[in-house]
C-alpha cells in the first residue's frame, strides 16, 4: 500500500506547483522568475514539513520513551535504593547474574505464562465464537455490541475489585454457584490453580468482548463470493468457517495474539488487587505474582531499583523474542499462502 | 422475504440443505439470519459482560454483614445513596474527577492533534528515512511501559512532580498506536487527488493539513480521542506510582486506595468502584454505536 503513494508524490515535487508545461510552450521571462521563486518556497516546504510533522512525536518519544529505555538499561548496571534514586553504585551484570538464583523470579516467570495462557486462549477462542454469531443478520446486533464492550470501558481496579468479593472463598457468588453443582468452596485466593484461574477470569471478562468486534470487523471484510464459491463446492457451514473464514482472519488472529501476549506479559494492576490482603506478593505464596508485579515489589517496596530495571529488561527482552517469533511465523504463512 | 427460511445457525452442524435452497444461502454468505440458539448465546455473553456491573452496584447497595451471609445478595439494598456519598468523600472523588477529566482531556487532544498530522505525513508524504521512522514507531508499541516507569520515575522525584499531574500527563503523551492508527485512516481516507489539487492552488503543507487533512480525518480523530481518554482514564500503573491517594488522586489511584482500613468496608469499595466506571460507562451507552464503529474500522486497516 504505502509504495504505491511514492509514485503519486504531489507535483510540487518535480520543481513546481503547476504541472511542468512541455518546453514548447513560450513563457513570459516574469512569470518564470514569480514561479521560480514560488518554486524554491516549495521544495523547502515539501522538503521540510514531513519532518516538522513528525517532530513532536519523536521530541516526545526521545524524552518519555527512549530516554527512560536506555537509562533503565544503565540503571540495571547500578545498585540504586529508592530512597537515593542518583546514588548509583556500578554493579556490572549482577543485578543480571542474581536473576538466576531468584526462585521468586522464576516462579514469576513460570506464573507470567500460564496465566498468560490461562486467560489468553480462552479469551481468543471465545471471541471468535461470539463474533460468528454476531456476523449472522441478527436484531439489536449495535445493542450486543455495545454491550459487550462494557467490561473494555471498566477499569483495571473497579473490575479486580468485584472480581475479589465474586471470588470470595466463604461468602462470594461464583462458590456458591459451584456448590449448586457439588463442587466444594475452592480458595481463590489461597490455591495456586484457582487462584491463577482468577486472575485469568478478569482479563478474559474485560477483553474478550473488544476482540469479538475486532475479528467481527475482520469477517465482514471477506468477500462474499469465497463463501459462494465454497457453497457451490458443497462446503456446509462448518466447513466454511474452516476453510474460508479462519483462514482469512489468519493475519487478525496473528495481530491478537501478538497483543494479548504483550498484555499479557505486562500483566500489573489485576494480580496487585486481586491480592485480598493488599500485599504486593501476589498472594501469601506468590502463587500469582506476575514479573510485573515482582518488579514493582523489587523496586518499590524492597527498593532496590537496579535490581527491577534489570527485571524490567528481561521482560522486554522476551517480548522481542516474541515478536521474532511472531515476524518468522506470519512470513511462513505469508509465504504459504 | 422468502430466504428468511434458511436454516438456523451453524453451530448446530447443518444438514446439506437442498438445492435451490443452497444457493440461496450461499449468496447471503456470511450474512444468514441468525437463530434462537445464536440469541441464547449472545444473551448469555451479554449477561455475563453486565453481571459484575451490575453486581457492584448490590454490593455497593448493602452492608459488610449482608456481604458476609449466603446466598449473596441478588437485588438491591437501601444504602446505595449513602454509600456513594461516604466513597465520594471518604476517597476524595470529587477532586479525583476532575484530575482525571482534565489529565484525559489534555492527553486525548494533544495525543490526536499530533497523531494525525504525524500520520499524515507517513501516509501521504514523501521524505528521506520516513519508512525507519515507522518502523520505530511500530516498535515502541512493543516498549512494556514497565521499562519506563523507573527513570521516570526519578525524573518525576528529581523535578519535585509527586502529586502532580504534569507527571501523569506527559508521558501519556507519546502515543505510537495513535501515529499508527491515524496512518492506517489516512491512507485510504485521503485520495492523493486532493492533495494534490489543494497544492496547485498554492496551498502550503501547514494549510493542506488544516484545509484538508483535518476535515477528512474527522471521524477517525473522534475514535482516536475517545480511545485514548478512556485509556488514560483507566491508566493505573503509572498514577498509582506518582500520585498518592491524598494527593492529588486519579479516579483509579483514588479507587484502588478505598477501604484500605484493618476490616475494609467491602461496599463501600465497591461504591467507589462504581462512581470510578460509572462516567465511561455513560459515555459507552451514549456513543456506543459510534465506537464500536471506531474500533472496528481500526482494526480492519490494522
Amino acid at each position: 500500500m504505502a509504495t504505491r503513494h511514492d509514485t503519486a508524490a504531489p507535483p510540487a515535487k518535480e520543481g513546481g506547483a503547476a504541472p511542468a508545461r512541455p518546453p514548447s510552450d513560450t513563457v513570459p521571462s516574469q512569470d518564470a522568475k514569480k514561479r521560480a521563486r514560488l518554486s524554491r518556497r516549495w521544495q523547502r516546504d515539501v522538503r521540510w514539513s514531513p519532518y516538522a510533522f513528525v517532530s513532536p512525536f519523536f521530541l516526545l518519544f526521545l524524552a518519555f520513551g527512549l530516554f527512560p529505555l536506555l537509562y533503565t538499561a544503565w540503571a540495571s548496571l547500578h545498585t540504586v535504593e529508592l530512597t537515593a534514586p542518583t546514588d548509583m553504585e556500578w554493579a556490572g551484570l549482577h543485578n543480571y547474574t542474581r536473576i538466576f538464583d531468584d526462585e521468586f523470579y522464576w516462579n514469576a516467570a513460570k506464573n507470567t505464562l500460564t496465566i498468560g495462557i490461562i486467560s489468553t486462549v480462552p479469551q481468543l477462542l471465545m471471541a471468535l465464537g461470539i463474533a460468528h454469531i454476531l456476523n449472522y443478520k441478527l436484531r439489536a446486533s449495535t445493542f450486543y455490541r455495545v454491550v459487550m464492550l462494557a467490561p473494555y470501558a471498566t477499569s483495571i481496579a473497579a473490575a479486580s475489585l468485584v472480581f475479589v468479593l465474586l471470588f470470595g472463598r466463604d461468602y462470594g457468588m461464583i462458590n456458591w454457584a459451584l456448590h449448586f453443582v457439588g463442587v466444594d468452596s475452592i480458595d481463590w485466593q489461597n490455591e495456586k490453580w484457582p487462584s491463577q484461574i482468577a486472575v485469568s477470569t478478569i482479563v478474559i471478562w474485560r477483553w474478550t468482548g473488544y476482540n469479538a468486534l475486532i475479528y467481527l470487523a475482520a469477517m465482514q471484510a471477506i468477500p462474499q463470493d469465497l463463501y459462494e464459491s465454497a457453497a457451490l463446492d458443497g462446503a456446509s457451514r462448518w466447513k466454511q468457517f474452516l476453510h474460508v473464514t479462519l483462514p482469512s482472519l489468519r493475519p487478525t488472529i496473528l495481530f491478537t495474539c501478538v497483543v494479548s501476549t504483550i498484555g499479557a506479559s505486562q500483566l500489573f494492576g489485576e494480580p496487585l488487587l486481586f491480592d485480598a490482603n493488599k500485599g504486593t506478593s501476589g498472594g501469601s505464596e506468590h502463587q500469582f505474582q506476575t514479573l510485573g508485579l515482582y518488579m514493582y515489589e523489587q523496586g518499590w517496596v524492597s527498593q532496590h531499583l537496579g535490581r527491577a530495571s534489570a527485571i524490567a529488561w528481561t521482560m522486554f527482552l522476551i517480548l522481542i523474542v516474541i515478536g521474532i517469533v511472531n515476524y518468522v511465523i506470519s512470513r511462513r504463512l505469508r509465504a504459504s499462502s | 422475504m422468502t430466504t428468511t427460511l434458511t436454516k438456523p445457525p451453524a453451530d448446530t452442524a447443518p444438514k446439506p440443505p437442498r438445492r435451490g435452497r443452497r444457493s440461496r444461502a450461499a449468496r447471503a454468505g456470511g450474512q444468514l439470519h441468525a437463530g434462537p440458539i445464536a440469541y441464547v448465546i449472545l444473551t448469555l455473553f451479554a449477561i455475563g459482560s453486565l453481571f459484575p456491573l451490575v453486581w457492584t452496584a448490590i454490593a455497593a447497595s448493602r452492608d459488610n454483614q449482608r456481604l458476609a451471609e449466603t446466598p449473596p445478595p441478588f437485588w438491591f439494598g437501601s444504602n446505595l445513596l449513602d454509600k456513594l456519598e461516604f466513597a465520594w468523600k471518604d476517597a476524595n472523588l470529587g477532586e479525583a474527577f476532575l484530575n482525571t477529566t482534565f489529565v484525559a482531556g489534555v492527553s486525548a487532544a494533544t495525543v490526536v492533534f499530533l497523531s494525525t498530522i504525524a500520520g499524515f505525513a507517513f501516509a501521504k508524504l514523501r521524505f528521506r528515512g520516513r519508512n525507519a521512522l515507522m518502523l520505530i514507531v511500530i516498535g515502541t508499541m512493543m516498549v512494556p511501559p514497565q521499562l519506563q516507569v523507573i527513570p521516570l520515575y526519578m525524573m518525576v522525584a528529581k523535578l519535585d512532580w509527586t502529586d502532580q499531574l504534569q507527571s501523569v500527563i506527559l508521558p501519556s503523551l507519546v502515543s505510537a498506536f495513535g501515529v499508527f492508527f491515524m496512518r492506517q485512516y489516512l491512507l485510504q481516507a485521503l485520495p492523493d487527488e486532493i492533495i494534490e489539487a489543494a497544492r496547485v492552488d498554492g496551498a502550503s503543507s501547514w494549510r493542506v493539513v488544516w484545509h484538508v487533512v483535518f476535515p477528512a480525518a474527522r471521524p477517525a480523530m473522534a475514535v482516536l480521542g475517545m480511545l485514548i481518554f478512556v485509556q488514560t482514564w483507566n491508566d493505573f500503573l503509572w498514577p498509582f506510582l506518582v500520585l498518592t491517594q491524598t494527593g492529588n488522586p486519579t479516579v483509579q489511584v483514588a479507587v484502588a486506595g478505598l477501604g484500605r482500613g484493618y476490616t475494609p468496608d467491602q461496599s463501600l469499595i465497591m461504591a467507589g468502584a462504581l462512581l470510578g466506571t460509572l462516567p465511561l460507562l455513560l459515555v459507552f451507552a451514549i456513543f456506543g454505536k459510534q465506537i464500536v464503529g471506531g474500533i472496528m474500522q481500526g482494526a480492519v486497516k490494522g
